[in-house]
């Protein structure tokens, strides 16, 4: 089976973010990068869905040049070729992001049995573009997966609700978004990483559309800026949570 | 007319679904316009009765043969139908996984723009919304270019209050629905296991350890705390990674995303991907060795040190003030 894996270039920040003097973006200048832990786990799904029943994985984004990057980590483990849709570094909204998507896969030679994207993306997190790709391919789509067999045609997915799980399944082909924790990601090989630098990439530059969700400025919580009360240090500040845990109802 | 996509258990009106509600109240009454409610089963129909406290008079009350549980793009189309027929101006539903999922379809098979996860929604010309983004580690504001506004509330961004009260009329509507509208349909998994334990999503107390508890034995203190206060445990993206705790105990922004009356963070440094899961929590306690954790700025009180020796001292103190 052939499987296409959708993935995003986004900054890998630990700490907090730091806004551009103009606030349409965060400032990266000291600021590695990565893709959200739902496409890491997306990417090796589908290496082991390959490994399990042949076919191909491929790897798409839609980001500016330096997407390369991210591409060829996902290569290291185990994805064969890339798409690179290149932007000039201009957000794209959901529905734009959604139909430069569908339009490179409809012009693709695979068919791309199974297409898996993260539920959400870690940056502008819109819950909604592997839903209007599968909407733009007539295809049908299960989100927030946690667990997927594919077998007999068909894949089954499993989802978390808050008590309980739900299963749903559908024919392929199919789109199907998912989660962290749907497995553990291996650690590319040193071979793995060599492989992966005379893979193919495909280049294409798509027009942008006006946004219709046009992001106007981004701003930092204002929650930000608490600092904790110290009760103590050690063991000998237990009486002092206690208190706290009385004063809010706990205990 | 502002209608908001209102989801249910088997009956149990879904928390979420009824904070998106206190935010469309708002809005129609910035509107001028009614408040309307879609929802979806007929096991749903107490639970639409109900609506009145929140403002709602009419609640339409989606029925069909086919449709027994949860289906995405039926509900999408339930609402589609809906709105067009009652000349809605904005469709809301609850910053969930569902309410997410089901106005992502409306957005698709409608060709509208949908803002997921809103703070605060101003109407006008155009409509201009406030978003989270990276989980709520950033706020985003934006403009949706649409004659029809699509937008979830994201979770805990208001609380579920109620207001406006009135007598629902419950309303039945027989939305037409395609076999395609209902191949993606949930059931059950076949082995539920009836676990005791309080959810991390509901839970009131949550005791959360990261790389600093050191080890899956580590959390055996936080396990014991938890089951003084009945809370559940919770865990930083660190500990799943390290097999220590299983996935469904992660807080964060991929993780649960909770907002309890008490979370205490033993050992977390405190990394974005982190805080978007627990920055509602009413009360954060922070247990760490380090007291230039990022944590600090996001907690309202602390203790320095070692937790392997404060968590027993807070466990013998509890049990004394439970004495």
């Amino acid at each position: 089976m052939d499987v296409l894996v959708c993935i995003k270039r986004v900054p890998a920040g630990g700490g907090k973010f730091v806004l551009t003097e103009d606030e349409q973006d965060i400032e990266t200048a000291r600021l590695g990068f990565a893709i959200s832990p739902h496409e890491e786990v997306a990417v090796e799904e589908a290496v082991r869905l390959v490994e399990a029943h042949g076919g191909s994985v491929t790897v798409l984004t839609l980001g500016t040049p330096e997407s390369e990057e991210q591409i060829r980590e996902q290569m290291a483990i185990g994805a064969d070729r890339g798409i690179l849709l290149e932007t000039d570094g201009q957000e794209w909204d959901p529905q734009a992001t959604a139909s430069a998507i569908a339009d490179a896969i409809n012009a693709d030679e695979s068919p791309f049995d199974l297409v898996l994207m993260g539920n959400e993306s870690a940056d502008a997190s819109g819950y909604q573009v592997g839903i209007r790709v599968a909407h733009a391919l007539g295809r049908p789509v299960v989100t927030g997966v946690k667990a997927i067999t594919v077998a007999d045609g068909r894949v089954t997915c499993e989802r978390p609700t808050t008590s309980a799980r739900e299963v749903y399944e559908v024919p392929l082909p199919a789109v199907v978004t998912v989660l962290d924790g749907l497995n553990v990601p291996r650690y590319p090989s040193v071979p793995g990483r060599i492989r992966a630098k005379k893979k193919p990439i495909e280049r294409s530059t798509p027009e942008r559309p006006e946004p219709r969700l046009e992001k106007t400025r981004l701003m930092v919580p204002q929650s930000e800026g608490k600092q904790a009360k110290v009760l103590g240090t050690g063991p000998e500040a237990a009486p002092a949570v206690v208190e706290v845990l009385k004063q809010i109802g706990v205990v | 007319m502002v209608l908001v996509v209102v989801d249910h258990d088997h009956g149990q009106l879904d928390e979420l679904s009824l904070q998106a509600l206190t935010l469309g109240r708002q809005l129609a009454g910035d509107l001028g316009q009614p408040l309307e409610a879609v929802v979806v089963g007929e096991d749903g129909r107490a639970g639409a009765a109900g609506l009145g406290e929140y403002g709602v008079a009419t609640a339409h009350l989606a029925v069909h043969p086919g449709l027994s549980d949860y289906a995405p793009l039926a509900t999408a189309r339930a609402a589609q139908q809906l709105a067009a027929q009652t000349g809605a101006t904005v469709v809301l539903a609850a910053g969930s996984p569902r309410g997410n999922e089901v106005m992502a379809h409306l957005g698709a098979v409608t060709d509208l723009p949908v803002a997921a996860d809103c703070l605060a929604i101003r109407p006008g010309d155009p409509t201009s919304v406030t978003r989270a983004r990276w989980g709520g580690s950033l706020i985003e504001e934006a403009t949706v270019h649409a004659t029809t506004t699509l937008a979830t509330v994201a979770a805990h961004a208001v609380p579920a209050e109620p207001g406006g009260a009135t007598t629902t009329t419950v309303t039945d509507f027989s939305p037409e629905l395609s076999d395609a509208d209902l191949l993606v349909q949930a059931r059950p998994a076949p082995e539920q296991e009836a676990s005791g334990s309080v959810s991390l999503a509901d839970a009131k107390v949550v005791i959360s350890g990261g790389r600093g508890v050191g080890s899956a034995e580590g959390f055996a203190p936080l396990e014991e705390l938890a089951g003084l206060l009945g809370g559940a445990v919770g865990c930083s993206r660190v500990v799943t990674g390290n097999g220590w705790r299983p996935h469904s105990e992660q807080v964060g922004q991929t993780g649960t995303k909770i907002a309890p009356d008490l979370y205490v963070a033993c050992g977390i440094s405190g990394a974005t991907q982190h805080i978007a899961g627990c920055r509602n929590a009413k009360t954060m306690i922070v247990i760490n060795d380090d007291p230039e954790a990022p944590i600090m700025g996001y907690a309202d009180y602390a203790v320095i040190g070692d937790l392997k020796k404060i968590l027993p001292a807070v466990i013998d103190e509890v049990k004394k003030a439970q004495a």
